[in-house]
């Protein structure tokens, strides 16, 4: 299936209709994990709306990228409760280790870095995630630890390291 | 599944639901909460799961991963019925122990209770926790008692008995009538009286008879997540309540907003809904009463502002979310220009409780000017983090010492920060006020959706402050110039106080930006940013006053005002700080004091966190 059927099939399910825009871009971020250009122009022509509008709601949310992200997302909670538990030290250690600032990506394409405010397990504050897995109670020393984890082995093996060792 | 057809019907299915169920039938509820989730409840149940396979007891002993408990602080979390034992920190290596001495034998697991810190005393159901006992849990409480994936649960505690009250007993004049004594105020932020916005809504003109109502889960305020925890926990809940609120306002077409950042919510919420359809409690003809409604969900995009009712709209349309002036409300005009009326999480959670015991009863809890519970969730620096729902009127201080046990490692309380970025600091000396909306907003703070962060001696106010307007400056969606200008202006001088650069005036500066900025934007994003600066401004003043004039940061955080160093009476010479400084600062032999050198320290705090010794002190 080419780019523009791929994008298609998503576009149909929400039978073309301009109200869907934002679930259509996030099914597309889904597929692509980010909205391509190419994509971006084949949902404003096929539902007939103009590039900017589709580009428009792209650039406002925050739940889209316009670049290509990394294998990995570690993400930082700077919620209120995180902030005053310790959270920028953590996001400074994070950026020193990584190399790169919140929203952009390793030259490898390993780390993707983000900030979310507040992902509301405030009891673990500072909290790290990385992929889909949480890492409470984080210092700033604990960070290169963290990471040396994902930066050494692939995904899947990483995970059954992990099992085994907790 | 047959879908009901009637009231009668409903009432024959709960009796068989109920038949079937054995209350003296040992039930391990597991917390599924977000909290637990992360602390590894999956691998407890997993491993309970097992232990009741291998032990052979499946058809005995019922396992249930519920909604969120609350006391996030403890997890994971288990509650086991019928005796209602409590066991906290529970690890997978516990599973065992728990089906063969405790569900088996009936023997408590000391190790697994609760023990208050301060009687030091063991804690045998959650009754006994202070935790739980100083709350009054009407509307979260049912998280602990249902799996939020099986409508069953929520039927066998009496589940949509008030949308069944509803559809045959009460005209929807009557149901708008029992809100309004009911003097339910909306639990998002705002605190308009919801009666009266649902009476609006109905009355307001729509010739094609088109109106919406709408779930607002775009929980944005950080340190907030009790919306994310009902939904995730108890969807039907408020299903139930928007069901009734349609039938009420004349409404066929419902929208449940959800943040994106929460999976679970999504998930649980997608499952009840389908659950809810298929029993007939939405699509056509609910229940056989003629009454057609129905709910989709939107996933939100991340943006903060969407949380405002008119921006959630314009998302909810597929557009850019902006806010737009409300000279027109949108209960005349909303959702593609037609009457809609928008309640939060919490508030469409109220409804069926306000149906079910009337709303004499309800208005018999809280305060003049606010009645019933809120969820408040208690985090920062408290000892007991977690969810709490306590009656309207209850005091700061019974929040935070009686619930949340105070202030760890016996640190000194400095302030409370409710409301979330619109909200305000309030300090110890208001530490008895009254907690409901009217109080909060007078002492310049708020209610907002009901996040308390707790501060204690090391946090800087004025730190606070610059992260709040960061956060807006980040968030605002940049329509209207006093909101977007505003704050970043306002943002650049609190972060030139903060790194040293403070002048004189600058605090008269920030003062009158605010009140421009509160008078002149648009939208309440901007009408209320100022608050954590002004209200920081009003209660600490010397703390600004001792950044700008003395160069100081007197709860030392302020990177660029403070310095590290090492006691060398306390300092023994380990190296470990040595070891691990990313930039060789620190020199020094072996047992000796070590040196920190001032010129490379980047004061990333490291060998702070990791001395044994306390020897790294901040001046």
């Amino acid at each position: 299936m080419n780019h523009y059927e791929k994008v298609k099939t998503i576009v149909d399910k929400y039978d073309a209709s301009h109200d869907s825009v934002i679930a259509i871009l996030q099914d597309v971020q889904s597929e692509y994990h980010y909205l391509p250009e190419h994509a971006l122009r084949a949902v404003a022509s096929q539902l007939g709306l103009p590039l900017i509008q589709v580009c428009g709601v792209a650039t406002f949310f925050k739940a889209f990228s316009l670049k290509p992200r990394g294998e990995h997302t570690v993400m930082v909670c700077l919620g209120t409760a995180c902030h005053v538990r310790g959270a920028p030290a953590v996001l400074d250690e994070v950026r020193r280790q990584l190399g790169v600032e919140p929203g952009n990506t390793t030259d490898d394409m390993r780390f993707t870095l983000e900030t979310v405010n507040c992902l509301g397990a405030c009891a673990l504050g500072p909290i790290l995630v990385v992929d889909d897995e949480y890492q409470g109670q984080m210092s700033s020393r604990k960070v290169k630890k963290v990471l040396n984890r994902y930066k050494k082995t692939p995904k899947d093996v990483r995970h059954e390291e992990i099992a085994v060792s907790s | 599944m047959k879908r009901l057809r009637s009231a009668v019907e409903l009432e024959q299915l709960r009796v068989k639901i109920l038949s079937q169920r054995k209350p003296e039938k040992p039930c391990i509820s597991i917390c599924g909460g977000t909290g637990c989730h992360a602390y590894g409840c999956e691998d407890v149940a997993k491993a309970l799961k097992n232990e009741i396979k291998r032990q052979g007891l499946s058809k005995q002993v019922e396992l249930k991963v519920t909604g969120c408990h609350g006391f996030c602080e403890r997890g994971p979390l288990m509650v086991l019925q019928p005796r209602k034992i409590f066991y906290q920190r529970v690890n997978p290596s516990d599973a065992s122990e728990i089906i063969a001495e405790t569900v088996m034998k009936g023997n408590i697991i000391e190790r697994l209770l609760y023990i208050d810190p301060v009687s030091e005393e063991r804690a045998q159901s959650e009754e006994d926790v202070p935790f739980y006992k100083r709350q009054q849990r009407l509307v979260f409480g049912n998280n602990g008692l249902i799996d939020p994936t099986n409508i069953e649960d929520y039927l066998a505690i009496g589940g949509y008995s008030a949308l069944s009250q509803v559809l045959f007993n009460m005209q929807p004049e009557e149901v708008i009538e029992e809100i309004k004594r009911s003097d339910l105020r909306g639990r998002g932020g705002g605190g308009f009286p919801t009666g009266s916005k649902w009476e609006s809504c109905r009355n307001a003109p729509s010739p094609d008879r088109i109106r919406y109502v709408i779930c607002n889960a775009d929980e944005g305020d950080p340190g907030a997540y009790m919306d994310r925890s009902l939904l995730e926990g108890n969807p039907n809940s408020v299903i139930e309540g928007m069901i009734i609120g349609a039938y009420a306002v004349g409404a066929h077409n419902g929208y449940v907003y959800v943040r994106l950042e929460y999976p679970l919510a999504l998930k649980n919420l997608g499952i009840a809904l389908g659950q809810a359809r298929e029993h007939g409690f939405l699509s056509q003809n609910i229940l056989g009463s003629g009454f057609d409604f129905d709910i989709k969900i939107s996933r939100g995009g991340g943006a903060f502002i969407c949380g405002e009712s008119t921006a959630l709209m314009a998302s909810l349309e597929g557009r850019v979310g902006e806010p737009r002036p409300k000279h027109i409300h949108t209960a005349l005009q909303g959702l593609y220009g037609k009457p809609t009326n928008l309640n939060n999480v919490e508030t469409w959670a109220n409804v069926p409780l306000i149906i079910n015991r009337g709303a004499d009863w309800y208005s018999q809890i809280g305060t003049e000017g606010s009645k019933g519970t809120k969820i408040f969730s208690l985090v920062g620096k408290i000892n007991n983090t977690g969810l709490v729902e306590v009656p309207m009127g209850i005091t700061l201080r019974e929040i935070i010492y009686g619930i949340g046990g105070g202030i760890p490692h016996g640190k000194k309380f400095k302030a409370i920060q409710t409301g979330g970025p619109s909200g305000g600091c309030l300090p110890e000396s208001l530490i008895n006020l009254p907690v409901d909306f009217d109080r909060l907003t007078e002492a310049g703070s708020m209610m907002g959706s009901g996040g308390m962060i707790v501060m204690d001696e090391g946090t800087c106010m004025v730190d606070i402050a610059r992260y709040f307007v960061r956060f807006l400056t980040e968030e605002s969606c940049g329509k209207c110039a006093p909101c977007r200008e505003g704050l970043d202006r306002m943002l650049d001088i609190l972060t030139d106080i903060t790194e040293g650069k403070g002048k004189e005036g600058d605090i008269a500066l920030l003062e009158e930006l605010g009140s421009i900025i509160k008078e002149a934007s648009l939208c309440a994003l901007g009408g209320t940013a100022p608050n954590p600066v002004l209200s920081t401004i009003r209660y600490f003043r010397d703390e600004y006053e001792a950044h700008i004039r003395e160069r100081r940061c007197p709860a030392g955080v302020c990177k660029e005002l403070i310095t590290f160093n090492i006691d060398a009476e306390k300092c023994t010479g380990c190296l470990v700080c040595a070891r691990e400084c990313p930039q060789g600062a620190i020199s020094g032999k072996k047992k000796e004091p070590h040196i920190i050198d001032q010129e490379k320290c980047i004061k990333c705090g490291l060998c702070h966190d990791v001395c044994k010794f306390d020897a790294v002190i901040i001046l």
